[in-house]
């Protein structure tokens, strides 16, 4: 495969693994002021349909979107930063972990009540398609998300209107504790839905970075033809809790035997394993004094005045 | 230039939604029906034949994810005005309004805007009944970061729709189905009714009455009642309830002392009881009476005989505020004959 394309898959999902890894570390210490919803086991999703978008294109997500931010090209330091609480984060200090966003890489902002961002997402693909310059969007939800009116009613809407509007699900198996059987009668109507309603949805059972990659690649240019929206349904596993930063496999909801394929799995060993180990070193020292130096700006910047309170209000 | 010319409520809404059309093409107008043959009972008539339906269009039934497509449109830098035909229908929407519309700009650190109108109509008469009646802006004046507006004649219907469209934050536009046969003069060019400042519709020395939305013509028909018996009202429509002008009606209440506030709304922890306490907290020394009457605390009924019992009407706003003006004197009611001649004529169904 392409030295190239494994490299910058590799640099990506790295960054975002490292980034959250070094946020749990910092989280016992309480510098960071926010709750924090980890990616780690699920990055793959946002690497892979980043990598098939353009720098015009826009993305938005739910709580959990540290990788998309990332995969998307949002600034590092910044969303550090707004984990902090400090005015040079990204929502100036009132957004936190839950709504990160970046509009000069085409973040639109990321939202905390689940699902709510899906038509948002629609509308930036209805100006897209008004302003005529083949932009496309894509809108991460989880699985529970689907769960939500408002999933089936831009399914349909989206469909209706031809809207270039990528949907893509993270599928872990659950939302907070709860697993798809507890909520679904049949766990596999939610791409089933996607395409009794109008929108052609593939499923990558495996979470295969390269696998969501190619579907990625391949709905994207049926949006760009303007053929209408289409869903990329990819099964995955989160390895850490709902919220916060560690392990829970000790809380008697799920098994770790259940997580063990997947971490075995694990796309960024798969990517390391492709790359001569000295250009993985250097690869990771730059990954890590970039992170290093996200902290050291999240910690040195001010806290917000009190007048910070009602601006932009 | 033309000079104003009588024109009808919903005619002005319609022609201030053609002229910002005209004059900013990031401007569109969608909702259930505004593209059909009647048109919102006119006012959106003609207007997807005049702008296409790429920016003229219905919408399937599905109000929640409708507010997000509107939302994330404005916020991507185009002015979506949200039509619903009656207001009931906005609590579908609460979860995209009160999360998303009124919060982005703050929450995402003035990274974005949302330039919203959200139109919506609320009924009266013919059986409406519970779910086609209700005036529900206070559950959006309780929200920081959206504005509410319930322009009371076509005039500021005119004005306050364009300011509304021109506004870069989200606005929650509330009209009344019985405002719109009614005519004003209006100007034919564009003009502004801008957010925060209230009108004093007529002066007058005895008591401050303060309308909300339909309920300002009611008040205005009932100071004509008390003209009758020595009575001076001095009446003010607020036009904008967020931001709220506070100081005209505080002023115009130090002089008075008397303030009365007619809502077309329930009285519990309506716009009414935000008007009275912050003019209680502002004039703690002024010895002001106040009073508030507005919906029946209880749901709408269709039979004509209980709705006429529900709503706040010239007589019973004018009782009221005869028992302010004088508390130690025996109830005053304005004669049956005197009271039907300042009636609003109803409309009839079916809708």
């Amino acid at each position: 495969m392409n030295p190239t394309l494994i490299s910058r898959l590799y640099t990506a999902l790295r960054r975002i693994r490292r980034f959250e890894e070094i946020t749990a570390e910092i989280y016992p210490s309480d510098r960071i002021k926010s709750p924090v919803h980890l990616a780690i086991g699920q990055e793959q999703v946002a690497v892979a349909v980043c990598d098939a978008l353009s720098a015009e294109d826009w993305v938005g997500g739910s709580y959990r979107s540290h990788a998309m931010y990332l995969a998307k090209g949002g600034d590092m330091a910044q969303m550090m930063a707004e984990m902090y609480g400090k005015t040079t984060g990204c929502c100036r200090g009132k957004g936190g972990s839950m709504h990160v966003i970046a509009p000069e890489a085409g973040v639109m902002g990321s939202s905390a009540v689940v699902g709510t961002q899906i038509p948002v997402a629609a509308g930036y693909a209805l100006a897209a398609r008004h302003a005529g310059r083949g932009q496309v969007v894509a809108v991460f939800m989880g699985d529970g998300a689907t769960e939500e009116g408002c999933y089936y009613e831009t399914l349909n809407f989206a469909a209706l209107h031809h809207l270039p509007l990528l949907f893509v699900v993270e599928n872990n198996g659950y939302a907070i504790h709860e697993p798809l059987s507890k909520r679904r009668a049949r766990p596999e109507a939610i791409h089933e839905v996607a395409t009794a309603l109008g929108v052609p949805a593939t499923v990558i059972p495996d979470g295969d970075l390269f696998a969501i990659r190619e579907a990625a690649l391949t709905a994207v240019a049926a949006l760009r033809r303007g053929e209408g929206p289409r869903l990329i349904e990819a099964q995955v596993y989160r390895w850490r809790q709902h919220v916060g930063p560690n392990e829970d496999f000790d809380q008697g909801y799920r098994d770790r035997a259940e997580a063990e394929p997947w971490m075995q799995n694990d796309p960024l060993a798969r990517l390391a394993a492709q790359i001569p180990t000295a250009d993985r070193a250097t690869i990771d020292a730059a990954i890590e004094s970039e992170i290093a130096a996200a902290v050291t700006f999240a910690e040195t910047s001010p806290p917000p005045a009190p007048e910070e309170l009602f601006r932009d209000a | 230039m033309p000079e104003p010319r009588p024109l009808r409520y919903v005619e002005a809404l319609r022609e201030a939604i053609d002229q910002e059309m005209t004059r900013d093409p990031s401007v569109f107008l969608f909702g259930l029906d505004v593209d059909d043959h009647l048109g919102i009972q006119g006012s959106t008539k003609g207007l997807v034949e005049k702008y296409g339906p790429d920016r003229v269009f219905t919408t399937p039934l599905s109000e929640d994810a409708m507010t997000g497509v509107a939302i994330g449109a404005a916020m991507a830098g185009m002015r979506p005005i949200h039509v619903h035909i009656r207001m009931d229908f906005m609590l579908l929407c609460m979860n995209q309004l009160v999360n998303i519309a009124a919060k982005a700009s703050a929450m995402w650190g003035g990274q974005v805007r949302v330039p919203l109108v959200v139109r919506s109509m609320i009924g009266k008469s013919w059986g409406q009944g519970a779910q086609h009646s209700q005036g529900l802006h206070s559950l959006f004046m309780h929200i920081p970061g959206l504005k509410v507006v319930a322009p009371s004649n076509a005039h500021d219907a005119k004005g306050c729709l364009i300011a509304a469209i021109r506004d870069d934050h989200p606005v929650i536009f509330m009209e009344h189905r019985l405002l719109y046969p009614t005519s004003t003069e209006v100007d034919p060019a564009p003009f502004l009714v801008q957010p925060g400042q209230a009108r004093i519709c007529r002066p007058g020395q005895d008591i401050t009455i303060v309308g909300i939305s339909n309920m300002v013509q009611e008040a205005i028909r009932a100071a004509e009642l008390l003209d009758e018996v020595g009575i001076t009202a001095e009446v003010i429509d607020p036009i904008w309830l967020r931001p709220l002008d506070i100081d005209t009606i505080l002023t115009s209440a130090r002089r008075t002392r008397r303030l009365l506030v007619v809502d077309n709304g329930w009285t519990m922890c309506g716009a009414s009881a935000e008007i009275v306490a912050a003019i209680a907290e502002r004039a703690p020394e002024a010895g002001i009476h106040a009073r508030r009457i507005g919906f029946a605390d209880t749901t709408c009924p269709t039979s004509p005989w209980l709705e006429a019992h529900f709503y706040p009407n010239p007589a019973s706003i004018a009782a009221t505020a005869w028992n302010l003006v004088h508390p130690e004197a025996a109830p005053w009611q304005p004669s049956e004959e005197q009271a039907k001649l300042a009636y609003q004529t109803q409309f009839k169904g079916p809708f």
